[in-house]
């Protein structure tokens, strides 16, 4: 009885520390993987270029037709601040920033997305 | 089955049944979903020691059932029955093995309880990522609430063994 007892602390302890183990790793594991914000333009379906959203950067996007749009990330915020499109509304668009957001260009079908990005705190469904 | 065991096994859902009612009316909260004491495991313990295996497994499921359609859904007794089969399957092992002390068994019980739990929400929800969040946590809480049932439950048993001896 006694010696089953002394058992017992030894389960509880061991138990303890195999959670502990567990805890730590998924929170190493976790602080290993959190990736950079990104913005990601789309030409299209394809992919045109990933941004990381931390480096300032003025990338003219350039198509086959000769049209352009020039996405210009400064301060952590994308932007398009120039395109030959006829109706501007990408140039209009605010910069984005926060996760999920975009700007879109329906004349050059250019879409500019922001990956890995802040969660948005507004218009979001709560629980 | 004699009517004395018949009564005991009557006896132990009943209360069983009773304890998980009291369970539903006063939480005790802790912060943590789906945390709590687990009063009727209690009972599944003491069956364990005082009855033969097979009964005490028909006590267990006639339990979630009751319980199920009493007070929860059917998705919250397909958690339970995945729970309640793991953890009592693990308990007779350690039971058997005679390393541990009831309180012991009890832990193991109380710990895989859980793990049966998230095992079913995995497969239901199909987020595998679910355990990496959740399984230390409810180790732990597994581990508080199965060494408080423990030491209860052999306070208890080595009482009812006495009383219960037909078995």
């Amino acid at each position: 009885m006694k010696k089953s007892k002394r058992n017992d602390i030894i389960l509880i302890i061991v138990i303890l520390i195999v959670a502990l183990v567990f805890y730590i790793g998924f929170n190493y594991y976790n602080s290993i993987n959190t990736k950079e914000p990104v913005t990601v333009v789309k030409v299209g379906d394809e992919v045109y270029g990933t941004f990381p959203l931390d480096k300032d950067v003025v990338e003219k996007i350039e198509l086959s037709d000769g049209s352009y749009n020039i996405l210009e990330i400064h301060n952590g915020k994308a932007d398009i601040t120039e395109a030959s499109c006829p109706d501007g509304i990408c140039v209009n668009h605010r910069a984005i920033s926060k996760q999920n957001e975009t700007i879109v260009c329906l004349p050059n079908k250019v879409v500019v997305e922001i990956h890995n990005g802040q969660k948005n705190d507004v218009d979001t469904i709560t629980n | 089955m004699s009517i004395k065991k018949n009564v005991y096994l009557g006896f132990l859902i009943a209360l069983a049944f009773v304890f998980s009612y009291i369970e539903f009316l006063v939480p005790i909260s802790v912060g943590i979903p789906g945390a709590k004491l687990g009063l009727a495991n209690l009972v599944i313990l003491i069956s364990l020691y005082t009855m033969s295996y097979k009964d005490a497994f028909v006590l267990s499921l006639i339990r979630i059932v009751l319980v199920g359609f009493t007070f929860s859904n059917m998705a919250s007794m397909l958690y339970s029955i995945a729970g309640a089969v793991l953890s009592f399957i693990v308990m007779v092992i350690a039971k058997k093995t005679n390393f541990l002390s009831i309180t012991g068994v009890s832990v193991l019980g109380g710990i895989f309880h859980n793990v049966g739990q998230i095992i079913m929400a995995v497969w239901v929800l199909k987020t595998p990522s679910l355990v990496f969040y959740y399984l230390p946590l409810l180790i732990v809480i597994g581990c508080l609430s199965g060494t408080v049932i423990g030491v209860l439950g052999s306070i208890v048993t080595k009482r009812i063994q006495k009383v219960a001896k037909f078995y």
